[in-house]
């Protein structure tokens, strides 16, 4: 590391050894050497990415981290790859928005939403988890590349397939947003559309991933996929000026996320990057599929499986993989779940909209709706500091809000016919 | 041939012994892996071996049985 006119350089740049230490059961703690794998063969337990951090005590610092470009991977030691990513390597790094007419709007002191709507390549978070399991997949080997999709995941995957040369295939349900299908198909994807759920989808791509040997990167690379979601809460704590929030609001389908984001704050403080300042993180579920909100309010750490039902449908998971895990991490970090009906998601969707000009997709209005609800109930305080995590983009999800918006008023191509219009609205002209 | 599945039964089946109606039923191995039974509900890890279409109509047995939810374990997928 070396100054130049009072900043930082990373002149040598020695960290690019990987700090992956094993796959290790989050059930029995069994270790496995690093492969396309993730249940544990002795309990089936599901596998996780485990890191030797003290291998970077005293190296991996706030400037060398500011010193690289402005992407997911300044964080890349902590992420599982070898060395430089394969794909994806200017997704990510997302603006944190300071929202404060929509914490006027709510009566809230210091409230931020993390922008994944707009995340480089298809405006959404999922193109951070994608970037990691299509990296670790040409590492591995494959050629071929695969996923069963609620949407978002589908048009990741494909879009960042199709830009490093690879193959896809896109499992997804018939019923799928028109805005989600169309934003897999552009970029030349095999996609499939299975008649049935997102359950019936996942059934059937066991099935696949089992007999055709690709990497299916929510089956056999779901560990290092599942990494990927970290980088937006580091991102979160360096935006915030390398602090972590008082309380983040996370959407919830399988859970993952949810730990995650509690998982990056636990390495940051562990690192010396951050102060532990006893984060809390809340899960927000629309109540047509709401399994693990419903656990966390029965005070149970079960989750009962659900048929899903919701607007929401890229969080409609009935049975979430990490649902006990992100059950785990709301309890001990002392957040709350809430969930919200559909007209509550179109409503928040609409506010989010109006006061900080951002549209996200369902599940944004979903993690808005749910951040209402808690801070009306008073388990989100209003006085510290809040992070809202927005993880899609509302143009792929038009339905949901097509007959709640103002439709345009037509008039001629006549200034006199504006004129009338205008005075209508009690607009004054300067003449 | 072998195949792995999470078996998570509803509260009125909990008490139930559907394993060893499933053994008693097919001819098949049946191995506990990993189980969490409580008041409500209970999951189980549970590996089946035998013959490919004795395991197979296991399985859609299993499914079959109301209050029984039958996950292939390659099948807990994270989100999408």
């Amino acid at each position: 590391m070396f100054r130049k006119k009072g900043r930082f350089f990373a002149q040598e740049i020695t960290l690019s050894e990987s700090i992956v230490r094993a796959l290790k059961c989050r059930e029995c703690g069994q270790e496995y050497p690093i492969e396309p794998t993730h249940v544990c063969e002795f309990c089936f337990g599901p596998l996780e990415v485990v890191y030797d951090y003290e291998k970077l005590e005293g190296k991996f610092t706030r400037e060398l981290i500011e010193s690289r470009p402005q992407n997911m991977w300044r964080y890349k030691e902590l992420l599982p790859i070898d060395g430089e990513p394969k794909v994806g390597a200017n997704n990510g790094f997302t603006p944190l928005i300071r929202a404060d007419r929509l914490a006027k709007t709510l009566g809230v002191k210091e409230l931020y939403i993390k922008n994944d709507s707009v995340c480089y390549p298809t405006l959404s978070f999922k193109d951070r988890v994608v970037a990691v399991a299509l990296s670790k997949a040409v590492e591995f080997g494959f050629t071929t590349v695969a996923c069963a999709s609620t949407g978002n995941l589908a048009g990741s995957v494909a879009a960042n397939a199709t830009a490093a040369g690879l193959e896809s295939y896109v499992f997804i349900p018939e019923d799928l947003e028109q805005g989600k299908v169309l934003g897999a198909a552009v970029f030349g994807t095999n996609i499939i559309a299975i008649k049935g759920q997102y359950d019936d989808v996942n059934r059937l791509c066991s099935e696949v991933a089992g007999k055709y040997g690709w990497a299916f990167v929510n089956v056999n690379v779901r560990p290092f996929y599942a990494e990927g979601s970290k980088s937006m809460g580091y991102e979160i704590m360096e935006q915030l000026g390398w602090k972590a929030p008082k309380h983040v609001v996370v959407p919830m389908a399988s859970g993952s996320l949810c730990t995650k984001i509690d998982k990056s704050i636990k390495e940051f403080i562990k690192l010396g990057l951050i102060e532990d300042t006893g984060t809390a993180v809340y899960g927000a579920q629309a109540t047509g599929c709401s399994p693990i909100s419903k656990s966390v309010k029965d005070g149970t750490d079960m989750i009962h499986p659900v048929k899903a039902d919701t607007i929401a449908k890229s969080l409609a998971i009935g049975n979430p993989a990490d649902g006990f895990y992100a059950n785990r991490v709301i309890k001990e970090s002392g957040g709350w779940c809430e969930d919200v009906t559909d007209e509550e998601i179109i409503d928040a969707m609409k506010l989010l909209a109006e006061t900080e000009g951002i549209f996200a997709e369902t599940a944004g209005g979903v993690t808005l709706g749910s951040a209402i609800k808690l801070l009306k109930s008073g388990k989100l305080p209003k006085d510290e500091s809040i992070v809202l995590c927005i993880t899609g983009n509302g143009l792929k999800t038009q339905e949901a809000v097509i007959n709640e918006v103002a439709k345009p008023r037509v008039i001629g191509a006549s200034l006199k016919e504006f004129d009338v219009l205008a005075e209508a609205d009690g607009v004054k002209s300067n003449s | 041939m072998k195949l792995r599945v999470y078996l998570n039964f509803d509260k009125e089946k909990v008490t139930e012994p559907v394993i060893w109606q499933l053994a008693k039923e097919f001819d098949v191995v049946t191995n506990i892996r990993t189980a969490e039974v409580k008041s409500d509900m209970g999951l189980v890890g549970l590996e089946v071996e035998g013959k490919t279409e004795v395991v197979e109509a296991a399985i859609k047995w299993l499914e079959a049985i109301d209050g029984v939810h039958v996950e292939p374990i390659e099948q807990s997928i994270v989100e999408g």
